[in-house]
């Protein structure tokens, strides 16, 4: 008994001294690299650099394995309890800023004036979340594969056109030395659906809602365009191009191990593929009428709403965004640095390094996701459409439902504010 | 049991009030929360006031419709046909898309159809999705309740017999079930993948190759079957050791009456074992209908509900709607609706085992 | 004649064992594949899925993803917290409930068949779908620890603990249990003046053996399996519990030898729990029926 007062008193007087020595403010961050331990040394290093460069504020970590993150935060936040400062996925920012979680950025303007445009989270003409790095997606092959099969190198200047690309595929698959011609990814449910499928859509067209009014998906999401789409993609899988359910062990090592021809895939797996071949080329989104697309958005810091200190919470992320810690993520996961001086910084995406391409891909192709609350609804309908028409699903029905879905969910939300 | 010696209120109290007021907070108080959200319509986080909405919530999802059609005919009245030669009918949604003539039918979608005659008759639900959670969900519980009982009660009479190591083969038997069953859904995945999973190797092995390669989970007349054969795997230990906790208290000197009156191993069980196993019967049956109706975890990581929607399941509805989509009010009806028709399920089997008197 | 039934006897005894060995290799090929890809790279745990090889120990074989799977996660401190919470929860209900379920069976009280009859139908409810309302309660209720009166009950091992100290299930389960025991036996006891407490104690526990073990080993693997409640109510890392930990090894590409290896990792806990239950109680109690 004694010894355990006496326990508290200690305690007591440790903590009384440590707020007496310095009087700085504590801000708490939740970040979404739990398990990646590149990612954490990174972030750690930055906010040691930041607590060593200036002695207002004191930030201290928590991070979350990346598949309970999202979960997490909208925990934290029903029960009350949302750190100062917080990482957000970029296309779900407008939906926790409109509901609340988060505020508007104190940075300079001019500190993110060339920062690549995936990478800047602008909700209602306000800045609410920025991003280190941006992430793409390339059509994944090999060198010899293109010569072999007779199909000329697409270029960001001139991209494969939509016969191109069919072709292409049935040339891998008659050639008969793929198990598939194409790898989709269709074994990463979730995100990777609207993210890695919908610049489909928009090229033929199409898109997940109208973004001229952000009121409806009727048109865009079971129009004419879209309509083709899903002929399109349904025949993907008809076909025979591609399988509509993966082994998720086949996502991660099919195409290095030979099973495909093609993989869509993003940037962060490149240096893996780099690793299997000696001569992988990563090409442009092929063009279906509409311009060549692809998805943009990772992960951004913002400000959670519930801080105290919005200033010592952007102050920070305000230090984050140095070239050299663009640079270090980069050099670390493989993710495009947000500016053009970071990426010369890089080994990878300085000119002529082998993942350069990306940063072009990013510059000249992204589309971020619908900037709408309701984007997180209208994804989830989106990829339970996808999954239905590849597995035989009548397209035009299961688009006019999608539809019916979202509109229905906007009407539910009071169009989000819109 | 009513004498003075067993009745005591205030001692009732003390030994069940802890449990019932851990359960009140904990169970009961959440769960009229629960039916109050269905009510309403409330988002998981929205800035938007709460509000009250009455039975709506329930009328989407419970909503349903029938529509009949006559096929379509060409100018001379004939009747056209696709290419397949099949009977051409008006596309559905002429009717229920902004047809100002069938208010009713708007955003209805066709849940299954009959023909009658040269009309066909369509089934519209204003929830497909959730009639066919419904559906998915009794086929489980219809198939899983008597064959995982069964057959834990074939293994807990295996291995109830005197012999040397039989510990060992209990501990096998269980181990499935001391697997999370997330754990166990990833493990198989890789045994039903369509391409080189174990199940078609050994398949194609046994049958030299005759045993054409299918893709279990992608495959909507396979994948429910997949998983039902899956969950009655990894929990038919679980029900093993509750039915064996049941066989230990029936007493051996039953089985020793028995083999003095020559009883036959069958005449052991019919007479015997099954009479002493009755509260266990009930507890298995109730406890295996609890967990079936629950199911969920399978589906979150082998097939989402897919393919086409062969294998949605009320809860897994419920949690999609609740959490992916926000939709807490409609995630929390759906579990009102859930608990309902359990709760009648289990009120009939009641009144259809009750102890005749 | 004693030879052939002799050999009777043998050849019927090989058969049983048969007949055993075959059902536990359904039952265990999954695990053996889980524990083998544990000591392979990626590549080949991955290759090997197509044939025999996947169960057995062959090629580059090594703990290197044991030791990555440490570097990734701090998997003894999940491992930790997941056996106190078990271990706390399963004490605290295999007592709070065998005196309910003895409540519910032996003593007459007034109000008994309402409350038996609630509690029977939580069972019919999802834990999913009481989650959200529950989070709201649990963030604002009161607590007495060492800091004094607290309100909020989250990041901490209380909040992972006592929600699920009572439930329908194992109430269920002593309930059945106990109605199968000889109800005169209770009353003698009560004649001879014995209390309620005694009862409880001295007679009825005595008897509990095999639903005490099946009742704790039901509720400890519930609770050592729990993901979604302490996804919401843990935000910090040192009261993260196994399966939340889990997450921690499904980056973008799995590396799934350390999955395998975290998966061999936390499963040891619960079969050595199970195998100790096997041992103390039903082991025992196996050849002394009670049912008279």
């Amino acid at each position: 008994m004694t010894s355990l007062r006496l326990l508290a008193t200690s305690i007591a007087i440790t903590t009384a001294m440590s707020s007496a020595t310095f009087a700085q403010t504590t801000l708490t961050m939740w970040y979404h690299g739990a398990g990646n331990e590149v990612e954490s040394n990174i972030v750690n290093q930055i906010i040691s650099d930041f607590n060593a460069s200036q002695s207002d504020w004191v930030v201290e970590m928590q991070s979350f394995p990346q598949a309970a993150y999202n979960d997490s935060v909208v925990a934290g936040a029903l029960a009350g309890n949302l750190p100062d400062i917080l990482d957000v996925d970029g296309p779900v920012m407008p939906n926790w800023a409109w509901s609340g979680y988060m505020q508007p950025l104190q940075i300079d303007e001019a500190k993110i004036a060339n920062y690549l445009p995936g990478t800047k989270g602008v909700w209602n003409d306000q800045l609410y979340s920025i991003g280190l790095w941006d992430a793409a997606i390339s059509l994944v092959t090999r060198k010899s594969y293109l010569d072999e099969l007779g199909l000329r190198v697409p270029t960001l200047e001139q991209p494969w056109t939509g016969d191109e690309f069919m072709d292409a595929l049935a040339k891998a698959k008659a050639s008969g030395k793929f198990d598939y011609a194409l790898d989709l990814g269709t074994a990463w449910t979730g995100e990777w659906y609207p993210y890695a499928f919908s610049p489909f859509l928009q090229s033929f067209g199409g898109d997940i809602v109208d973004r001229s009014t952000y009121t409806t998906a009727e048109g865009v999401l079971n129009g004419d365009a879209a309509v083709e789409f899903g002929n399109w993609w349904q025949g993907l899988f008809n076909d025979g191009y591609a399988q509509a359910t993966q082994d998720p062990a086949d996502r991660d090592n099919g195409f290095n191990s030979g099973k495909y021809a093609f993989s869509w895939n993003g940037n962060w797996a490149a240096l893996g593929t780099l690793d299997a071949y000696d001569d992988v080329l990563f090409l442009p989104a092929p063009d279906f009428g509409n311009g060549p697309k692809i998805g943009a958005a990772s992960w951004q810091f913002g400000v959670s709403a519930a801080s105290e200190h919005p200033e010592g919470a952007s102050a920070f992320i305000e230090f984050a965004l140095q070239d050299k810690y663009l640079a270090e993520f980069s050099n670390g996961i493989g993710l495009i640095p947000a500016t053009a001086s970071a990426a010369a910084m890089t080994e990878n995406y300085k000119d002529g390094g082998p993942l350069a391409v990306f940063f072009d891909l990013s510059e000249a192709q992204a589309l971020v996701r619908p900037v709408t609350p309701g984007y997180v609804v209208a994804a989830k309908v989106f990829e339970k459409a996808l999954a239905d028409i590849a597995n035989g699903a009548d397209v035009q029905d299961t688009l006019d439902s999608a539809v019916d879905e979202i509109d229905a969910d906007i009407a539910k939300n009071n169009s989000y504010g819109f | 049991m009513a004498s003075k010696f067993t009745r005591s209120n205030s001692t009732g109290w003390l030994m069940a009030g802890p449990a019932a007021v851990l359960m009140g907070l904990f169970i009961v108080l959440p769960f009229l929360f629960a039916i109050g959200l269905s009510f309403t319509n409330q988002r998981l986080i929205s800035p938007n006031p709460t509000q009250f909405v009455g039975l709506s919530n329930y009328s989407q999802l419970l909503g349903i419709g029938l529509l009949t059609l006559e096929p379509e005919r060409d100018d001379a009245g004939e009747i056209l046909r696709e290419e397949d030669g099949t009977v051409s009918y008006p596309a559905l949604r002429g009717y229920t898309r902004n047809n100002p003539d069938y208010p009713q039918f708007d955003g209805m979608r066709e849940w299954f159809s009959v023909s009658l005659g040269e009309s066909r008759t369509y089934v519209l639900a204003r929830d497909v999705v959730f009639a066919k959670a419904v559906v998915n969900t009794i086929i489980f519980v219809l198939v899983v309740a008597p064959v995982q009982g069964g057959l834990a009660l074939v293994l807990a009479l295996l291995i109830n017999q005197k012999l040397r190591g039989i510990n060992v083969f209990r501990a096998i038997y269980f181990m499935p079930v001391v697997v999370s069953i997330v754990v166990v859904s990833l493990l198989w995945r890789f045994i039903y993948d369509g391409q080189s999973g174990l199940l078609n190797n050994l398949l194609g092995a046994l049958t030299f190759g005759a045993f054409p390669r299918i893709d279990w989970l992608g495959n909507p007349s396979t994948a429910l079957g997949a998983i039902i054969a899956m969950s009655i795997w990894q929990a038919v230990g679980f029900h093993m050791v509750i039915w064996l906790s049941g066989l230990q208290t029936i007493s051996p000197s039953l089985y020793e009456a028995a083999a003095i009156e020559g009883a036959s191993k069958w005449q052991t069980f019919r007479y015997v074992t099954w009479p002493g196993l009755r509260n266990t019967a009930v507890l298995v049956l109730i406890v295996i209908t609890m967990q079936a109706f629950a199911l969920f975890a399978q589906i979150d990581v082998m097939t989402s509900g897919g393919p086409l929607d062969s294998t949605q399941t009320i809860v897994f509805q419920a949690v999609e709607r609740g959490y992916g989509k926000q939709d807490i009010s409609g995630g929390s009806t759906i579990s009102v609706i859930l608990f309902v028709f359990v709760l009648a399920i289990s009120l009939l089997q009641r009144w259809l085992t009750r102890e005749k008197k | 004649m004693a030879q052939l039934s002799a050999d009777n006897h043998g050849l019927r005894l090989a058969v049983r064992y048969t007949v055993l060995g075959l059902i536990a290799l359904i039952f265990v090929f999954p695990l053996v594949f889980m524990l083998m890809s544990s000591l392979k790279p990626d590549a080949q745990l991955l290759s090997d899925t197509r044939s025999l090889r996947a169960f057995l120990p062959v090629g580059d074989i090594s703990l290197d993803n044991y030791f990555d799977a440490f570097r990734r996660a701090p998997v003894g401190l999940f491992i930790f917290n997941s056996v106190i919470v078990t271990g706390v929860t399963v004490a605290l209900t295999l007592f709070i409930c065998s005196a309910a379920a003895f409540a519910f069976v032996f003593i007459d009280w007034r109000g008994r068949d309402l409350v038996l009859t609630l509690i029977l139908a939580t069972l019919i409810v999802p834990f999913e779908t009481i989650a959200i309302p529950l989070l709201l309660i649990a963030s604002k209720l009161p607590w007495l620890g060492l800091d004094g009166l607290t309100y909020g009950w989250l990041n901490s091992y209380q909040v992972q603990i006592v929600p699920f100290i009572a439930d329908g299930l194992t109430i269920f389960l002593f309930v059945q249990y106990f109605k199968d025991l000889p109800g005169e036996l209770i009353e003698a006891a009560r004649v001879e003046g014995a209390s309620w407490w005694q009862v409880y104690r001295r007679v009825v526990m005595p008897l509990a053996g095999p639903v005490l073990a099946t009742a704790a080993i039901l509720k400890f693997l519930v609770m050592y399996n729990q993901y979604l409640w302490p996804l919401m109510v843990v935000q910090e890392e040192r009261y993260r519990p196994v399966m939340v930990g889990l997450q921690y090894f499904f980056q973008l590409n799995r590396a799934w030898g350390e999955i395998m290896a975290y998966l061999s990792l936390i499963t040891v806990p619960v079969l050595a729990f199970y195998l100790f239950l096997q041992r103390a109680f039903i082991a025992s109690i196996a050849s002394t029926g009670v049912k008279g």
